[in-house]
């Protein structure tokens, strides 16, 4: 990465070999209207959109594929099994890890930490345990992380987070301890769009033989990620926010650590050979994927994939810090904006508060003018109440968005200000 | 659908100025509230004179709709019966929610400024919270009221 050249000339070579009204013409939901305006859609954090091919390799997939996966020896079935497969692997290819073997398709970045939690953590954690987790983090690497304390007698440590809403890496070194047993780390937050440096904490944890997870649900859609080179154990995400399905996610995990966890859940796919006195569970993945699966879902994602590659990932994060950029210079021009969570490396993610309007009016005021954002706490109450705030207004951009779509928040931004203010 | 039927005057009015925006040490009764969605809270103060309710304030922070439709419940209920009061959020609960609602806007006085609210779904909670939570104030019930 440090390679790269320095965004905003990154920005200048996108801009060239890049139609964004093309591009926006691929995502039919981006025409339409919203209260008679224009939808002008900023709640990628959220969940992304989809463009046609997404939705077209689903449809077709319905139409002319689908059976069950695994099972049959009838054309169909064989047929569905390759596809999924072939998104298997394409999702293998897309986050560079060693085999497919190592990615077993989920519901979303939360059932992938989840599986983490009860199959690798609740066979091993004893009373006093440590578990490490940032400030930083959205519920889904939280709560589980509480309920496996519960249920095993471990602690969770807390990494604080600066004024500017960076992780504090003197402070995770100074957590660490001969019970720390895990690190479970946001690559990017899905609050304040902070970057974290996660290469220099895993490199940390490792020294100490302490395991990874990333959760990387907010990182996926918007850089390279390649767990190889960031050695991580696992690493989560979901296909909703890289404009693939909702329902649809992956647990990428080191072979040798899965290899070692039991199943979590028990079902059809995940067996070898079943009687009342014994089961035989199946290899990797399978074993982690009981019952049938979200065939269309991985079939959806694997398109995804395609789609954000034929874009290619360093255009979409050039594309995207240009738009961040763009948009923190027009809102912290207005007065009495505060813009929440200020790393020097962030997502295309802007959390702000307004003096005088609450985020919630915030929310309507703007959908009331097509723009759509997010309002609240974003399923990360421990940040709003580091900032002592209780909810934040958050625009999230994603490479389809335009700078005319930035200066229509600012304007409604305005327009509310003067309603309210 | 206009902005201006949810964001009236006397709305934006009373989230700027809130009334009877205040503790109160000698309370009676009191309650939380909270608006998990949107992070709303707030709580109620009541002074009770036998059945009739003598004072009222709340404290908390929330959005314009959720301030100023608490605010207007202290000046509506202040001096009326507990009987009284429940009757009122009886009315306003048909107002924020139903469109046939047989509510006479003239018994609602300011109260009837929040009408526009139900046309945005989304902020029907906003627009309740506070009721809810005066209603288990009356009600003497401990646990915090949610909207979720």
């Amino acid at each position: 990465m440090s390679a790269a050249p320095a965004p905003a000339v990154q920005a200048q070579g996108a801009e060239r070999s890049f139609d964004v009204e093309a591009v926006r013409r691929e995502f039919p939901v981006l025409a339409r209207e919203v209260n008679g305006k224009p939808l002008c859609y900023l709640d990628n954090a959220a969940s992304s959109q989809r463009p046609r091919s997404v939705i077209d390799a689903i449809s077709r997939y319905y139409e002319t594929t689908h059976a069950n996966v695994h099972r049959g020896v009838h054309r169909l079935s064989q047929e569905a099994t390759d596809l999924f497969e072939g998104a298997r692997e394409t999702v293998r290819r897309f986050v560079n890890a060693r085999s497919t073997r190592e990615i077993v398709f989920v519901r979303g970045t939360t059932e992938a930490i989840n599986l983490v939690a009860q199959s690798y953590g609740r066979p091993r954690l004893q009373p006093g345990d440590e578990i490490v987790v940032s400030w930083l983090e959205h519920h889904a690497n939280i709560v589980p992380w509480q309920m496996l304390c519960e249920q095993t007698g471990a602690v969770l440590r807390v990494i604080p987070i600066t004024p500017g809403g960076e992780v504090d890496f003197e402070a995770f070194r100074g957590l660490l301890s001969d019970r720390t047993r895990l690190l479970a780390l946001a690559h990017v937050s899905n609050a304040l769009g902070t970057v974290v440096p996660v290469e220099q904490f895993i490199r940390e944890a490792r020294r100490h033989g302490i395991p990874v997870l990333l959760d990387g649900a907010q990182a996926v859609p918007h850089l390279a990620v390649d767990v190889q080179a960031l050695d991580c154990d696992f690493y989560c995400f979901s296909g909703h926010k890289m404009c693939g399905p909702t329902g649809i996610g992956v647990l990428y995990g080191r072979e040798s650590l899965l290899a070692a966890m039991p199943p979590w859940q028990g079902g059809g796919d995940m067996i070898l050979a079943v009687s009342f006195e014994r089961t035989i569970y199946s290899d990797l993945p399978y074993k982690f994927e009981a019952g049938t699966p979200h065939i269309a879902g991985a079939v959806g994602l694997g398109a995804a994939v395609d789609y954000l590659q034929s874009i290619g990932l360093e255009t979409i994060a050039a594309l995207e810090h240009e738009l961040l950029e763009y948009a923190t210079e027009r809102l912290t021009r207005i007065p009495g904006l505060a813009i929440v969570g200020t790393a020097p490396e962030k997502a295309a993610v802007v959390s702000f508060t307004v003096d005088g309007v609450h985020p919630h009016d915030l929310g309507t005021i703007l959908d009331h003018e097509g723009v759509a954002i997010r309002t609240g706490h974003h399923c990360a109450m421990p940040v709003m109440e580091f900032y002592g705030v209780p909810a934040t207004a958050r625009a999230s951009f994603a490479f389809y968005n335009t700078r005319a779509e930035v200066d229509r928040l600012v304007g409604a931004v305005q327009f509310a200000r003067e309603m309210l203010g | 659908m206009d902005l201006k039927d949810l964001y009236r005057d006397v709305i934006v009015d009373h989230n700027r100025n809130p009334r009877n925006f205040r503790p109160m040490p000698d309370a009676h009764r009191h309650a939380e509230g909270f608006n998990p969605l949107c992070g709303d809270r707030l709580t109620l103060y009541v002074k009770l004179d036998g059945d009739r309710i003598e004072d009222v304030s709340f404290q908390g922070s929330g959005c314009a709709i959720s301030v100023a439709s608490a605010s207007l419940l202290t000046e509506s209920v202040k001096g009326r019966t507990v009987p009284e009061a429940e009757r009122l959020f009886a009315s306003m609960h048909q107002l924020l929610t139903r469109d046939d609602a047989a509510v006479d806007p003239a018994a609602l006085g300011k109260l009837a400024a929040l009408s526009g609210v139900r046309e945005f779904p989304a902020r029907v909670k906003c627009a309740s919270l506070c009721w809810h939570t005066l209603d288990a104030a009356l009600h003497r019930e401990s646990a915090p009221v949610s909207t979720e």
